[in-house]
């Protein structure tokens, strides 16, 4: 019996042009659900417009974008807001509000779309806290007392809050020393591995190929706009294609 | 040889000056945009109470101290100058209306303007741009929140209210002072100060300076949050979209009271 592999997103021919200069070129893209796959790819070579798509962000010069089943092009401004929150983000830097401690940071979407009473959300942010790793003195402080690794670990929680069906993490390790690098990296590992009853889907937009070929079961490359190869990790190793080739012997 | 050098600075000079009125429209256009968006998503549900008062708090509150200091020493100082030259002319009780119906109408609503576009126009530019460099705006809109909605509208609805408010406290004192000084300091009879102030002065010259209050308050807000949308980088950004934010807050102030008043004036006639 053939398992049919469902895709949580479906990017068919997009091509998107900011005035004369095309960012993105006939791309078809696919993540499959409850499975992490990491797009690679050189500066400038549009990770993070495509991310962009998948959020709804920007609209596609042509093409189509399909997420969970939805064409993006047919939701309303308002649909598309609600429907962003099936999505969890974990951004770069962590874009944490930098006016609310921990505990406000990660009980905001609660407060913004549940309406759950004060202990609910309490424990709820308790044991989001828990999931990922920090203590409960980091409670109470604000994101400038906390690391680079408690950061990124407070911003992993804010985008689990809402139970999201797919979360996308941008250049998640980035700044990060090493140790903290791993520390991430086994986190969005575990994360996924936790939430396999909602089928997590991560999307993950990295230059990290060490931690793309232990972490991932995919891997898309993206060049000059447009993906160049698709394969499950074990495959993507072994490409013979020369550019990535270039990228992987660096 | 000089002909075509000359010709040259001449067409230069128009081209640059072609440029910065096409910005200008440009800025102009992308202003109207956003202030059509934010009132789009103000009027919109969720009313997002606490954000609005903790503006108000910041807006209001915090800048009373400001406003009776600056408001105190205006009033005092109009009714030293207004009392230098009415008094050769044996005009001395004209002092309490004169200072009055200027500060009613024109400087309080003005000088409040003023205060709160260096201290709150400048600070809403600098929040909102510092978000906006952290990727902070980019999480609302990832979350499904409008970030107009959540960071303009509160502002906006804050100044609008407090601004007034702001505006009667600067009357307010700014008339005390006169009075201190006009007839504590330079003698003038009190009885003839308060006669002559109700002869001359209307609750209409009131109105007018909180109507005007109001509209600036609108004004700042909108430029304030606008500029801080409109940073790009980092800190350089973040000064850069500040500055605007002070400097076209205090022209848009001082050139719309001029077609305000033209406006008011006959309304309140």
């Amino acid at each position: 019996m053939i398992n049919a592999i469902i895709n949580a997103v479906d990017i068919e021919d997009v091509s998107k042009d900011f005035g004369e200069h095309h960012v993105l070129n006939h791309l078809n893209f696919h993540a499959p659900q409850g499975k992490i796959t990491t797009i690679l790819g050189f500066s400038g070579a549009g990770k993070s417009t495509l991310l962009k798509h998948i959020l709804g962000l920007l609209k596609p010069t042509s093409g189509k974008v399909k997420v969970l089943g939805k064409d993006l092009a047919s939701l309303s401004e308002l649909e598309l807001r609600e429907f962003r929150r099936k999505f969890g983000m974990l951004f770069q830097y962590a874009a944490l509000f930098d006016s609310f401690s921990t505990f406000e940071n990660i009980a905001f979407p609660l407060r913004e779309f549940t309406k759950q009473r004060n202990q609910e959300i309490t424990d709820r942010v308790e044991h989001l806290m828990d999931a990922v790793g920090l203590a409960r003195d980091a409670k109470s402080k604000l994101p400038s007392e906390l690391s680079g690794g408690m950061r990124k670990r407070v911003g992993l929680a804010r985008a689990l809050a809402l139970k999201p069906e797919i979360i996308l993490y941008d250049e998640p390790t980035t700044g990060l020393d090493p140790i903290t690098t791993k520390m991430v990296n086994d986190l969005i590992l575990e994360t996924n591995q936790k939430n396999q009853d909602v089928k997590l889907t991560s999307i993950i937009i990295s230059h990290d190929v060490q931690a793309t070929l232990r972490i991932s079961d995919y891997v898309a490359f993206l060049e000059k706009g447009t993906i160049v190869e698709f394969l499950p990790t074990e495959k993507f190793q072994q490409s013979t294609n020369p550019i990535i080739r270039k990228f992987l012997d660096l | 040889m000089e002909i075509p050098i000359k010709t040259n600075i001449v067409k230069k000079s128009i081209e640059q000056l072609g440029g910065s009125i096409t910005e200008l429209l440009n800025g102009l256009g992308d202003f109207s945009i956003y202030m059509g968006n934010v009132l789009f998503w103000l009027v919109r549900p969720p009313y997002r109470f606490p954000l609005f008062f903790d503006q108000m708090y910041f807006i209001g509150n915090k800048s009373i101290f400001i406003v009776v200091l600056t408001s105190s020493f205006s009033g005092m100082v109009m009714a030293y100058q207004t009392f230098l030259g009415f008094s050769t002319i044996n005009g001395d009780s004209l002092v309490g209306p004169v200072v009055a119906i200027g500060l009613a109408k024109e400087l309080a609503p003005v000088f409040t303007g003023l205060i709160v576009t260096g201290r709150c126009g400048a600070a809403m530019a600098a929040q909102i741009g510092s978000m906006k460099v952290t990727e902070q705006i980019d999480a609302l809109e990832v979350m499904g929140i409008n970030s107009y909605q959540y960071l303009s509208a509160p502002r906006l609805c804050a100044a609008f209210i407090a601004l007034p408010f702001l505006t009667a406290i600067f009357l307010l004192i700014g008339n005390m002072g006169s009075y201190m000084i006009g007839v504590h300091v330079l003698n003038i009879d009190a009885t003839s100060y308060f006669s002559k102030l109700s002869d001359f002065m209307s609750l209409k010259d009131v109105y007018e300076g909180l109507i005007k209050a109001a509209c600036f308050g609108f004004l700042i807000a909108m430029i304030g949050t606008y500029h801080g949308f409109k940073v790009e980088g980092g800190a350089e950004g973040v000064g850069k979209g500040t500055n605007l934010a002070v400097v076209w807050g205090m022209i848009t102030i001082l050139v719309t009271d001029f077609f305000l008043t033209s406006v008011l004036v006959k309304l309140l006639e």
